[in-house]
């Protein structure tokens, strides 16, 4: 029998009042989170990628509006199935239910996300007692130690009564996740959880975070702007631009074979390990101004395989396999064929041997 | 036979904490930088990359060392002369945009500020001329010197610096973590650029990341510094193809790929610190343009493919 997915969005647009216009950041989009599985949304700053997840919990700033869409939440609470609209029910309702006890967050900077005058130890239990998930602090404390352990801190004793100036970049975003941990939440968002932190601590996070899900089969929602970061984590991928999701589809399915130009981008714009000399395709020019989106397909105005109606209709998505899809007039019957740059297509078949050979 | 264009023998760039704790940023770095080429400085975050860009362009003081720039030494206390000389010639490039742009100046002058100090122009004309000049080769417009920096977007305002930095014609420029502020595709707009640039006017770069995919692309040579030492050093094919110093074993394997299946396989190496003592190594010569910070003993274990208690498999 299918499940059915824990989180679903549907058909969501968002909008920010601002003083010289309406910024409509999210256009329509829909997605949905299996129990268990991660999911990675890629997408550069101003895709509308943190912007949707904050939604999800109502956490976007008064100037902002859910114009339509919904988003299903599919959870148990004393036994029971409880299915929600999280967009329609009120803030009370998601502090009191929601936040931190079944959607919890990690953003991106530890520094910011702590409060610098508490100690770790009672940031972190502070939601397990709001939440009422242990008896009394005592239990708290147990279960504290226990969390700490688990995100690979040396030391815990010693660890809680520290407050986060005494913990480096690595330690700070090992205590944000274990806050976010506290209350065994079913679904964890990591917003840019590594983006600020040096290669050896991002490899070691992005472990840590698998190895959780492993351990306690949360569903994730990972966001961010590197598509090379993800490739470890992810079961499937989004890729945003513009307040849209361009192209979705399994992990290996986006980086072995993406059909968007802006996937295309996104993928040879990050260096090879392999050859020094091939260049790097950047991706030209800058993400639109979504106050007066452009009509069609906002990528066209920076890609080269812009046809003449990419400038007057935004392509719909259309099917490659089951779980793949792509929203880019490339793929409708009538277009001419068009294959992706010549190095990208290279240094992918030159994975898939690799791949083959081990 | 290249040209040296900066000598580093000795330096060392000390910060005291309190009467008891004195940080070593930089602790004995000695390298040399050719004529033209890029050089790159990677580590992790506290291993004094900045800290040394920051010393040879003396942002800082160094508490010992000699640093020779184009025959002149540029570290101790300098004369006027040799001030001029330095800020002429070398230039920085630092990593938030937004931070280090004046926001209440216009772009026009943020970026002749350098011209100003120099009084290297005589008229209000030359000045503007210069600026749209540099703008141009960085890829902005004319009509940009008039707004301010808030008018623009993240990779354009790297551009800014990048032009505030070219302005001056230097000969060195000090690129500090340029990129690891700005998205994926703008990260590479930049890289491009700058080798653009590197190339038309035979420049030298010292290029500090932590990027290591990024710096292989880029660079000539590379130093990996950690802990305030550079711990090796050689072209890119010999750190990335042939790295002996097990820190820079465990750095390239900590690397991510865009590669789901290999992704699975990867194995990450733990590096030991505690097992070494950077200060008991003496800088070894593997080839001539291969150098590892390392005791005889080391040297011969690490040869050999023993890095027993250093480096653990994940």
């Amino acid at each position: 029998m299918e499940q059915k997915p824990i989180l679903e969005v549907k058909n969501l647009q968002i909008s920010f009042q601002l003083n010289f216009g309406v910024n409509h950041v999210i256009r329509d989009i829909s997605f949905f989170l299996n129990k268990g599985e991660t999911l990675a949304i890629v997408g550069e700053s101003g895709s509308g990628k943190s912007v949707t997840t904050k939604s999800i919990l109502g956490l976007i700033d008064d100037n902002g509006a859910v114009e339509v869409g919904s988003c299903l939440f599919r959870y148990q609470k004393d036994g029971v199935d409880i299915e929600v609209d999280l967009l329609k029910c009120g803030k009370d309702y998601l502090q009191k239910n929601i936040r931190g006890n079944k959607i919890a967050i990690i953003f991106q900077d530890p520094m910011t996300s702590l409060d610098p005058t508490m100690k770790v130890g009672n940031q972190i239990m502070e939601g397990m007692l709001d939440h009422k998930k242990v008896k009394n602090r005592k239990e708290a404390v147990k279960r504290t130690l226990e969390l700490l352990e688990l995100v690979g801190i040396d030391n815990p004793e010693k660890r809680i009564k520290q407050y986060p100036h005494q913990l480096s970049g690595g330690m700070r975003q090992r205590v944000v996740i274990a806050i976010a941990l506290a209350c065994e939440p079913d679904v964890l968002i990591a917003d840019e959880p590594t983006t600020a932190l040096d290669v050896t601590i991002q490899s070691q996070i992005l472990e840590l975070i698998k190895d959780i899900q492993k351990k306690t089969g949360v569903a994730i929602i990972f966001i961010t702007h590197d598509l090379g970061v993800v490739a470890n984590v992810a079961d499937r991928v989004a890729v945003m631009y513009a307040g849209k999701i361009v192209e979705t589809g399994l992990a290996r399915e986006i980086y072995y074979n993406p059909k968007h130009p802006y996937t295309w981008g996104l993928l040879s714009s990050i260096p090879s390990m392999s050859g020094q000399n091939e260049e790097i395709l950047s991706i030209p020019g800058t993400p639109p101004n979504l106050i007066q989106p452009p009509k069609g397909d906002a990528f066209a105005y920076r890609s080269e395989y812009a046809m003449a109606i990419d400038f007057e209709e935004h392509p719909p998505m259309f099917q490659i396999s089951d779980t793949h899809f792509a929203a880019s007039w490339l793929l409708h019957p009538d277009a001419p064929k068009v294959s992706m740059p010549s190095v990208l297509q290279a240094r992918i078949d030159a994975y898939k041997k690799r791949g083959d050979d081990q | 036979m290249r040209n040296v264009i900066l000598q580093v023998d000795n330096l060392k760039q000390y910060f005291r904490i309190d009467r008891h704790t004195t940080t070593r940023a930089v602790d004995n770095v000695s390298f040399k930088v050719y004529e033209g080429e890029i050089f790159s400085v990677v580590g992790e975050s506290g291993s004094g990359k900045s800290t040394l860009g920051r010393s040879l362009i003396r942002i800082y003081d160094a508490n010992a060392g000699e640093v020779t720039f184009l025959g002149k030494k540029i570290t101790g206390k300098l004369n006027s002369e040799t001030t001029r000389f330095l800020r002429k010639n070398m230039q920085m490039i630092f990593q938030d945009p937004m931070a280090s742009l004046n926001p209440r100046k216009k772009v026009l002058d943020t970026v002749a500020f350098g011209l100003d100090v120099a009084k290297e122009v005589k008229t209000k004309e030359e000045r503007k001329q210069r600026v749209i000049e540099v703008l141009k080769s960085v890829g902005l417009s004319e009509d940009h010197i008039a707004r301010y920096p808030h008018m623009f977007s993240g990779g354009q305002r790297q551009r800014i610096g990048v032009a505030r930095a070219l302005v001056m014609d230097p000969k060195f420029i000090i690129a500090d973590e340029i990129i690891s502020a700005l998205d994926v595709s703008i990260q590479a707009q930049v890289i491009n650029l700058m080798r653009k640039i590197q190339k038309e006017k035979g420049l030298t770069l010292m290029f500090i990341a932590h990027d290591l995919s990024m710096v292989r692309y880029i660079s000539d040579r590379v130093a990996v510094m950690h802990l305030g030492h550079i711990v090796e050093m050689g072209t890119v094919e010999d750190i990335y193809e042939h790295p002996l110093h097990p820190y820079t074993k465990s750095l390239l394997s900590a690397i991510p790929h865009p590669d789901p299946d290999s992704e699975k396989l990867r194995k990450r190496v733990l590096y030991h610190k505690q097992n070494i003592d950077y200060n008991h190594g003496q800088i070894q010569s593997l080839n001539d343009t291969h150098t590892v910070l390392a005791t005889k003993e080391e040297l011969d274990a690490w040869q050999k493919g023993d890095y027993s208690d250093i480096l653990v498999q994940m």
